[in-house]
């Protein structure tokens, strides 16, 4: 069977890709923003807390990286309006993504408050530091330091998940696409070409945390 | 009044007893060497005397304030109390004059420039000043362990701890340690010092502590005990550590 390659129409509609590609973009960025806020809470109480905290983090982290991101979606946006939450598509979809984000992150952030070795937490205690002191100027920055790649791999990870959020109709850029071939029925030439914009997400992503990483760690 | 006072203390973890009974009392000025076994409990003397480490029962009071007292401000105290590790535990994230300068900066609220004006002069006392910008990464074992005690002076504290400072430097850079630690007693600073170094207990340490087994075991002037050690296990372990 011979099947001629032809893009034009898929080209002709860069327009609602585009549009596709820049709800990606602001669903990412926000699920990382809220991911962090949350994976930096929780790590803190897992690591700082009482007993029951710790427990409670760790149940969090536990039931959510062991479930789907489709289950958890659904949960929020079609489960939810049984108990009368009705959430639009796109409020569902972030907070679906940071929910998950913040477990993967707590473990990740748990991981590299852990890696700041006790000796140093000590000395500056021996200092006089308050605990929130030694925190602030201590530990943290050894501690980006150590977890920055692990969450700038998770982050792209996020933004390549994100896909699944067409499935409650928010309209990014795997919802564009679908919409792209079912005009043009050219499936193949429209999975290659979002193939390849996720890819130059992913790559900018990549970039973009590199140079972050660049500036602000590898010279210290 | 002693300086430092430990009164009959005791400590374990758990169902281990790590110190039996300890009583020492340090005065103003002298230099006393902790020495023992590892095992023995000296370093764990030491970090009960910051406040590093809880204890069970007695008290220890420095300059007149209580230690293992729940309303005593830790924080406070530990301004007094400088303690030089055996891992220098520099912060690695930060310049030599950040690591100085920061417990007078961020503790103490003194202005920056006199902060630095402060690093310049410990640093100064070490013979370290042209490593003001330096990174703990770029200096020697040694550099870094004589940054690490510059730190601590930089607090101005009325007594110092020292836990094995040379033990994890290669030997041809202990010297220049013991050098540091040499002109900080010159210059009458309260130190008391785990140290295996033998010759610098013999000659600057006003008093030497025997530890053994969680207690002290014996006690006296530095240079006549190690001389003349009275019971057998002081004998044993300067034999072990001197041959």
């Amino acid at each position: 069977m011979k099947y001629g390659l032809q893009f034009r129409d898929v080209f002709a509609a860069w327009e609602s890709l585009l549009d596709g590609v820049l709800i990606t973009l602001l669903l990412s960025a926000c699920a990382m923003l809220g991911g962090l806020a949350i994976g930096i809470a929780c790590a803190a109480g897992r690591v700082y807390g009482p007993g029951w905290l710790k427990r409670l983090v760790a149940a969090y982290v536990e039931v959510i990286r062991n479930t789907p991101l489709l289950v958890q979606l659904f949960l929020i946006f079609f489960g939810l309006p049984s108990f009368g939450i009705r959430l639009d598509g796109f409020t569902a979809a972030v907070l679906a993504l940071v929910i998950n984000l913040g477990a993967y992150t707590t473990e990740i952030v748990r991981a590299g408050l852990e890696a700041v070795p006790r000796a140093q937490v000590e000395a500056g205690h021996s200092l006089g530091l308050s605990g929130l002191q030694v925190f602030r100027y201590i530990v943290m920055f050894p501690a980006l330091k150590a977890m920055f790649p692990a969450l700038a791999s998770q982050f792209v990870l996020l933004m390549l998940a994100t896909s699944i959020v067409s499935q409650i109709s928010v309209e990014d850029l795997f919802h564009a696409a679908s919409i792209v071939q079912s005009r043009t029925f050219r499936d193949f030439e429209v999975y290659v070409v979002i193939g390849g914009l996720y890819l130059g997400l992913a790559f900018v992503f990549r970039g973009l945390f590199a140079a972050l990483y660049y500036w602000t760690f590898a010279r210290r | 009044m002693a300086l430092v006072e430990v009164q009959r203390i005791s400590k374990s973890y758990g169902a281990l007893q790590v110190l039996t009974d300890v009583s020492l009392d340090v005065a103003k000025g002298e230099v006393v060497a902790l020495i023992g076994r590892s095992g023995s409990g000296k370093s764990t003397l030491l970090r009960c005397i910051n406040g590093l480490e809880p204890i069970q029962a007695g008290a220890i009071r420095i300059d007149g304030v209580q230690v293992n007292d729940p309303t005593t401000n830790l924080r406070k105290l530990r301004q007094e109390v400088g303690i030089v590790f055996q891992s220098f535990n520099l912060f690695p994230h930060l310049s030599v004059s950040d690591n100085i300068t920061l417990a007078p900066r961020v503790v103490k609220n003194q202005p920056p420039e006199a902060a630095r004006e402060l690093a310049r002069e410990v640093l100064r006392r070490v013979g370290l000043e042209d490593k003001l910008d330096a990174f703990p990464a770029q200096l020697s074992g040694g550099q870094q362990q004589r940054v690490a005690i510059a730190r601590s002076l930089a607090m101005r504290p009325k007594v110092m701890l020292f836990d094995e400072v040379t033990s994890a430097l290669d030997p041809e850079l202990t010297g220049e340690v013991l050098k540091v630690l040499e002109s900080v007693a010159r210059e009458g600073m309260t130190m008391i010092l785990v140290t295996h170094e033998m010759g610098f207990a013999r000659r600057f340490g006003s008093r030497a502590v025997f530890m053994h087994e969680g207690r002290i075991h014996e006690e006296g002037r530095a240079a006549a005990m190690l001389a003349e050690p009275k019971t057998l296990e002081l004998q044993t372990f300067l034999n072990a550590v001197l041959h």
